[in-house]
């Protein structure tokens, strides 16, 4: 991931459907306010509802902190989606599309994975999992243009 | 201590060639105006570039007495950066190399120098070549003030040309009631390809048109990363209630397409732009008839 | 922008029963359970009366995830097990290009422009768009 450095502008817990909407509706505020366009913006909001999803649903309930990052003319937001639920067994298998283990299309992981431009995974069974995901506004490098 | 001498010695000799470039301003501007930077720029009038060549050599005294001789960001400089940049970018436009205007700055080193070995030939021989070396670093510093300022005026006219060119390289136009159509001319990248998508989709809302067409007559080649943009404006037209044809595919471009394996079987396409149109006024239940056939010719 | 407006309980998204044809409006963002509810409240809508078609109108939606793709669909499915049809209608297109992006595509439910269009879809005395069911294929 590229820099660690930025501010901390938020964290919020991840307990109910209802903090799912708040968690949607925060990364939208703030993704405008950094001026990221209308499609930029669905992505990003998208992207951030399918992964707090995971983190109520198979981590039991965790929690999000948002960043927003600067470096040079390029300005980004991080979203850290952390739970201490089981785990992920087999990461590989569950960024895939069509693995599921509760209710949906299985498209969470794999999916959002393609609707922002940086994405980590860091998961241990029986420790939890940790999901870090980054969008720059437009015209900043692109790293994951080039894969699917 | 000898590094403390030299170091009055160098500021010493910039003052004395401040002093002098101020005292002999006019002649100076007078054969610059004859050096080919100055009189390919002003080719109406020679008044104007010996003007242009006094602020020039205004700005360069201002420097030197400042101390500043090998500081591109002197505050000298600035006065005269907008005239620096606008005489390389005329000479830009009528095909000089960055090489080549360099040379032409480096040109009006001779005038000035000769100038100043007259203007010193009573003096002492040590101070009379420090003079000398200040006014070579001076005019050096000026040439890579006009390159850089030549640059970075190119470098933004590039970045405005590409955003230009992406806006006006897509514009989505209404065919029919309910039909829009962007006809793509030159190579999609990535960036482009977003743009279309985005303006053709956009266009349907506010057109609520049923039909889109992505034209790609002009397109030269399509590659995997094309055809999937492609096939993506199409599922997110579907997904939004509008069919979307693809239209101009070249025989060259169809071989392409079957030799990367794409399969765009769910795609509905055309040969030609008149033959999606056509389509698509057929599946509004739309017929277009030939006057000249049905009834009697006009002519 | 728009406030999450349907609370944990309570608030329903209205269904709206025009002929035979079912006319759902969903409004801003929806939470889960709402989405679920709602799922429910077509099913029993169906079941109790000759309904032909279901209009879902998410020209007022600013996000579509995985979730609420998977309630569109198993709405469809379930409407298509009692002999009627959904139409989505009024995607955005900002919405459009994510779900895509998402690996979302739908291919079994029908869309329409705007819900007008999706009532004289699914209206009998409608004339069909020639070679119709074009539209309708799924990968």
């Amino acid at each position: 991931m590229t820099d660690t450095s930025g501010r901390v502008t938020a964290c919020l817990p991840i307990r109910s459907d209802m903090d799912l909407a708040w968690v949607r509706q925060h990364v939208r505020q703030a993704a405008a306010q950094l001026g990221f366009g209308l499609v930029d913006q669905t992505k990003l909001v998208t992207a951030a509802s399918e992964l707090a999803r995971n983190t109520l649903v198979h981590g039991g309930g965790g929690q999000v902190e948002s960043t927003v990052l600067e470096t040079g003319a390029a300005r980004g937001l991080r979203l850290a989606f952390s739970d201490q639920g089981p785990g992920i067994p087999d990461i590989e298998r569950a960024l895939g599309d069509g693995y599921t283990s509760g209710g949906g299309l299985g498209l969470g992981l794999g999916g959002a994975r393609r609707l922002v431009h940086e994405f980590s995974i860091d998961s241990r069974p029986g420790e939890g999992t940790a999901v870090t995901v980054i969008c720059w506004t437009a015209g900043a490098p692109r790293p994951r243009e080039e894969s699917r | 201590m000898a590094d403390h001498q030299t170091a009055v010695h160098q500021e010493s000799s910039a003052q004395e060639v401040g002093d002098f470039l101020r005292r002999r301003r006019e002649q100076i501007a007078q054969r610059w105006a004859d050096e080919a930077l100055f009189r390919t720029v002003f080719t109406v009038s020679r008044d104007e570039a010996v003007e242009a060549g006094r602020a020039v050599v205004e700005a360069l005294a201002a420097v030197a007495v400042a101390g500043r001789v090998e500081d591109l960001g002197a505050a000298g400089f600035a006065t005269v950066r907008d005239q620096l940049g606008r005489m390389a970018a005329s000479r830009a436009r009528t095909g000089a190399t960055s090489a080549r205007i360099a040379d032409e700055v480096a040109a009006l080193r001779p005038a000035a120098s000769e100038l100043l070995s007259a203007d010193l030939a009573d003096s002492p021989r040590e101070l009379a070549e420090e003079c000398a070396v200040t006014l070579t670093a001076l005019l050096g510093t000026l040439r890579l003030v006009v390159l850089e300022t030549a640059l970075s005026a190119g470098q933004e006219l590039i970045d405005r040309q590409r955003l230009q060119l992406l806006e006006v390289a897509t514009p989505v136009i209404k065919l029919w009631t309910g039909v829009v159509a962007v006809p793509l001319i030159g190579t999609l990248d990535s960036a482009r390809s977003q743009v279309v998508m985005e303006s053709l989709l956009d266009a349907v809302v506010s057109q609520q048109a049923r039909f889109a067409i992505l034209d790609i007559t002009g397109v030269p080649t399509v590659d995997s990363l094309v055809a999937q943009h492609l096939m993506k404006t199409v599922a997110a037209a579907r997904l939004m209630g509008a069919e979307c044809i693809v239209s101009g595919i070249r025989p060259a471009i169809a071989q392409t397409i079957v030799h990367l394996g794409i399969d765009l079987g769910t795609v509905v396409t055309r040969a030609s732009l008149a033959d999606a149109l056509a389509y698509a006024l057929h599946r509004q239940g739309i017929a277009v008839v030939d006057q000249d056939r049905s009834g009697p010719s006009a002519r | 922008m728009s406030a999450p407006i349907a609370g944990s309980s309570g608030t329903q998204v209205p269904v709206l029963k025009l002929g035979t044809v079912l006319l759902v409006t969903l409004q801003g963002d929806l939470y889960d359970e709402a989405a679920e509810q709602l799922q429910r409240n077509i099913g029993e809508a169906i079941a109790a009366s000759s309904v032909t078609g279901v209009v879902i109108d998410i020209s007022g939606v600013e996000i579509v995830d995985s979730f609420l793709g998977r309630v569109f669909a198993e709405v469809a499915a379930h409407a298509k097990l009692l002999a009627a049809q959904t139409v989505v209608a009024g995607m955005r297109p900002a919405v459009a290009i994510t779900l895509v992006e998402l690996g979302l595509t739908l291919p079994g439910l029908r869309t329409a422009l705007n819900a007008e269009e999706a009532m004289r879809l699914l209206s009998p005395a409608s004339t069909p768009l020639h070679h119709s069911p074009a539209r309708q294929e799924s990968p």
